[in-house]
């Protein structure tokens, strides 16, 4: 691989990595705070598969950078403008409906997202969509059960539903958005051409949502900026919260 | 007990006994035979199938293991027991590589792990009835009484790899390690 090729490569692992990062830490705040015992774990082991792609991904950006730095240095070491994760995963989590209706958004389009980046000419990046998609499996069949439950469930969590798809929505489109560095990554048939999974995307979702009797938003409005460092107000909160422990003992192991 | 119906041939296993049989290092494979799953300290990390491969580079040992699941967190533990391991048996040049491909699957559990999973309290996914792919809502053969009158509470259970059933025979509450 050539230095820019590298580079390239390097910035949107980075991206991967930070998507996962991010949506981990939110649901690892859901860990002692889940409605009942059994729903906590499987939340927390949610969280645990995506913070362990996170560190696969940021292993690999730190081999391909090759100047010493550690997955740790990505993850607690960068500031917010440097963190390069969609808008959706930051959100705070909101009530149990929100946390599961964003779930659901992500764990649609990972099951269509992953499949592809396994084909990825990085071996590496395809190495880890491999054993990511079989987590997402399992991923996707839980939030698609809470949406029916929830959805067609009682009056209030029904309304708590529609509501948490009606904030949600506007940060979806980012997610079918490619970049130019992203396009030209794509030409190479490296990272996936995430504009080509929107139509499929909708489709799949909007069958969860009519069988749920919950409404799809109309497209009335759009947030994005995350893949460029442009956040919303939410994660330098978390980070502050994700990062105290390192930068407050520089270097210490245990 | 039951234990009948574990799958003993599937082609996972069998390119993983293959690779190891052509080995020229048995003796290093049979010093990391002793090296357990730290969370489920009955099974090696052979039987279970994180144990890759075994190479000699430059006087060096290269140890290949692969995570279950991507966030498992004992990869960092059973690192170590894989360098203590060898070290006790007087090699000290070892590294430890993580290695993502192939990904794991429950297809790599030996018949010998999965029938040590059952015997532990753990049901196997070799052993359950039905064909669905991800973890089924009931069926899957009480690793106590061997009942198939189970059904799942969770899908997600005790660590990242089991999902949670209960008995309607014995009453008892057991974990099922779940396929993928």
């Amino acid at each position: 691989m050539n230095e820019t090729a590298k580079q390239t490569t390097l910035d949107y692992t980075l991206r991967l990595a930070d998507d996962s990062l991010v949506l981990g830490h939110r649901l690892t705040e859901w860990t002692s705070n889940g409605p009942f015992l059994e729903e906590d774990i499987a939340l927390s082991n949610v969280a645990l598969d995506y913070i362990g792609r996170a560190r696969m991904y940021y292993a690999y950006a730190a081999e391909l950078s090759a100047d010493g730095k550690t997955e740790d240095d990505f993850a607690y070491l960068r500031d917010e403008r440097a963190f390069r994760n969609l808008l959706i995963n930051e959100l705070p989590r909101g009530d149990f409906a929100y946390s599961m209706v964003r779930q659901l958004f992500i764990d649609v389009f990972n099951s269509m997202y992953l499949p592809k980046l396994m084909q990825s000419n990085d071996k590496t990046l395809a190495a880890i969509a491999a054993k990511g998609i079989k987590e997402t499996q399992y991923h996707l069949r839980r939030s698609r059960d809470w949406t029916l439950r929830l959805g067609d469930g009682t009056d209030e969590s029904h309304r708590r539903m529609q509501k948490a798809i009606d904030s949600l929505w506007g940060y979806t489109h980012e997610l079918f958005e490619l970049d130019e560095l992203e396009q030209q990554l794509v030409v190479q048939g490296i990272a996936v051409d995430s504009t080509k999974l929107k139509a499929g995307w909708l489709t799949h979702v909007e069958g969860i949502l009519a069988e749920a009797t919950l409404k799809r938003p109309e497209d009335d409005w759009a947030v994005r900026g995350g893949r460029s460092g442009y956040h919303t107000e939410n994660l330098g909160h978390l980070l502050t919260q994700m990062q105290f422990i390192h930068r407050s003992h520089p270097g210490c192991k245990w | 007990m039951r234990a009948s119906g574990i799958v003993q041939d599937n082609a996972v296993w069998l390119k993983r006994l293959t690779h190891r049989k052509q080995s020229q290092h048995p003796e290093i494979w049979a010093i990391l035979d002793e090296v357990k799953d730290p969370e489920i300290p009955v099974v090696s990390i052979w039987d279970l199938g994180i144990l890759c491969d075994v190479s000699l580079e430059s006087g060096q040992y290269i140890i290949s293991i692969t995570p279950t699941y991507s966030g498992c967190p004992a990869m960092d533990t059973i690192s170590a027991d894989v360098t203590a391991a060898l070290n006790a048996a007087n090699i000290d040049k070892v590294v430890v590589n993580m290695q993502l491909a192939p990904a794991w699957t429950t297809d790599s559990l030996s018949p010998l792990g999965s029938r040590q999973l059952l015997e532990y309290g753990i049901a196997s996914p070799q052993n359950k009835v039905g064909g669905c792919a991800l973890t089924p809502e009931v069926g899957i053969r009480c690793p106590r009484c061997g009942s198939e009158q189970t059904e799942r509470i969770s899908e997600f259970g005790s660590t990242a790899c089991k999902a949670l059933f209960k008995c309607a025979n014995c009453l008892e509450p057991f974990d099922y390690f779940k396929q993928i």
